[in-house]
């Protein structure tokens, strides 16, 4: 388990570090030409703006939560399809990554046969209980959980298979129960996992559109987080767009940076 | 990039001189439109092909401001028609169009509620309403910008669940029960068929929109531009927009 420190073979390939290299200019370049034509004489005005700060407070909220939820379903469901005897295992771990293929918008449109007033289950949510979730902040975070928690269950499953199985087993042999021994053998194991799973997760919640503006509509300070901000202002004010952009960027990078040097401590 | 502009010059300048030597139109038409002309656009669109055999007629439908603002960025559209003559003005007073826009239809709101009005609208004065759910569009769109007027004529402070970014959203938020009352236009509760009524409110004399068109400046296909302006102001374009609820200019 100790890292090697000797680097194997002398120089790095080119024909790894060139595609490297344009991959990573790939990914910043437009970064760049965000921060490039960021309106910066007017932006500190432009950020006491109200709706700038009621927007992005939605947006860590609704992300934040919507993380909450995946994790709390989302691991046991990784482990189920990880450790769980269950027939037609593969089939269910194709149809938990359903939400990565499916366009947002769909996403949305299909929450809304399920959760709407009218839907297969939110008819009888209106009727016995009076709840309706569209267009309320808890059906944001809804559509950004059923977007955002594959990201979660592809990590932990993954993690939860590379670890090695013996461990639980012996826990078992010493008398602890299965769940006894996921809490305090295989939860521990597969941490780096489930945070990296965690990050991935909160990340994809923040950025969510298509979901969100269908299935929980837009209404500022109710569901209107960042990116649904930014889509509505880039048709009127792109200044403002680029603004809104640049400041999601800034809080999303700071927060997985500094929870990447808290949790992530892999050999830098 | 570049050779994206490149390739788009050498159209211009092969459609510039085909232009002059007044051939029959043909090639790709690109059509930006209001989202509320959808369906009768699209009808026209295949009317003007079949009329024009060799013409290809491309649209992009959406929220006009939005539709103003990817012109504005040099999306490349033949043709411009608008819901609103504001959204025409943001692209002509930047130069962007190749003749003077004309008003070619109206249009007025309606409020629309799911098949059977469950929850008994009768007037804007519902839209107050805290309990019901109501959709409109947002106020930088059109239809925003009509329903605006409407309330500020009834005096009545609407209390919406959600505003949309273009009436089509607004209707289908409608057609699937999921708001009580929204307000869209005529056209488009017609449009909806069965799964949506409409009734009319006084108030709507002050939502009167109307609609302009014109043939725009960095046009690929010029020629094809203005024969599409032509046939949508022509007799048989005025009957399809009349059969689809537009009022004539």
């Amino acid at each position: 388990m100790t890292p090697t420190r000797r680097r194997a073979g002398g120089r790095l390939p080119v024909a790894l570090v060139l595609p490297a290299v344009v991959g990573l200019a790939f990914l910043l370049v437009p970064l760049v030409g965000l921060l490039v034509r960021a309106p910066w004489g007017t932006l500190p005005s432009r950020l006491l703006d109200a709706s700038v700060g009621e927007a992005l407070r939605l947006s860590l909220v609704c992300a934040s939560l919507a993380t909450v939820l995946c994790l709390v379903l989302g691991v046991p469901l990784a482990w189920l399809l990880a450790r769980g005897d269950v027939p037609g295992r593969g089939v269910l771990r194709a149809l938990v990554t359903v939400p990565l293929v499916l366009p947002p918008v769909v996403g949305g449109v299909a929450l809304l046969f399920v959760l709407g007033r009218r839907g297969l289950v939110g008819q009888y949510l209106d009727a016995w209980f009076g709840v309706s979730l569209p267009f309320t902040t808890a059906g944001v975070v809804l559509a950004e959980a059923f977007v955002a928690m594959p990201f979660l269950v592809i990590s932990v499953e993954g993690a939860l298979r590379a670890a090695d199985p013996r461990y639980e087993e012996a826990a078992a042999t010493l008398g602890a129960s299965r769940w006894l021994a996921f809490r305090r053998v295989t939860l521990p194991s597969i941490l780096p996992g489930v945070v990296a799973g965690t990050v991935l997760c909160w990340a994809r919640a923040l950025g969510e559109f298509g979901a969100t503006i269908t299935f929980a509509g837009n209404f500022p300070g109710e569901t209107t987080t960042m990116p649904l901000a930014v889509y509505l202002a880039l048709e009127t004010d792109p200044d403002a767009a680029i603004v809104l952009s640049v400041v999601l960027l800034l809080v999303s990078v700071g927060v997985l940076a500094a929870l990447r040097d808290r949790w992530i401590s892999g050999p830098s | 990039m570049r050779a994206f502009a490149l390739v788009a010059l050498l159209l211009v300048a092969g459609c510039g001189t085909a232009g002059t030597a007044g051939t029959a139109v043909d090639g790709r038409v690109t059509v930006f439109a209001a989202a509320s002309l959808t369906g009768t656009f699209e009808q026209l669109g295949e009317e003007f092909e079949a009329a024009n055999p060799g013409v290809d007629v491309v649209f992009n439908f959406g929220g006009s401001s939005g539709l103003a603002q990817q012109i504005a960025q040099g999306a490349p559209a033949d043709v411009f028609a608008s819901a609103a003559p504001a959204n025409m003005a943001q692209v002509a007073d930047a130069g962007g169009t190749a003749a003077e826009p004309v008003t070619f239809a109206r249009n007025r709101l309606e409020i629309a509620v799911p098949a059977g009005n469950p929850a008994g609208i009768t007037g804007l004065a519902d839209f107050a309403d805290a309990d019901a759910k109501i959709a409109l569009c947002a106020e930088q769109v059109p239809c925003g910008a009509a329903a605006k007027r409407a309330f500020e004529a009834a005096g009545v402070t609407a209390r919406p669940d959600t505003v949309e970014q273009d009436v089509k959203a607004v209707l289908t938020k409608v057609r699937l029960g999921e708001v009580d009352a929204a307000l869209v236009y005529r056209t488009d509760v017609r449009s909806a068929g069965g799964d949506v009524e409409g009734i009319e409110f006084p108030e709507a004399d002050r939502t009167v929109n109307d609609y302009p068109i014109a043939p725009l400046a960095k046009a690929r296909n010029a020629a094809g531009a203005r024969a599409f302006v032509d046939f949508v102001r022509s007799d048989r374009g005025r009957a399809v927009l009349a059969e689809a609820g537009f009022e004539a200019p």
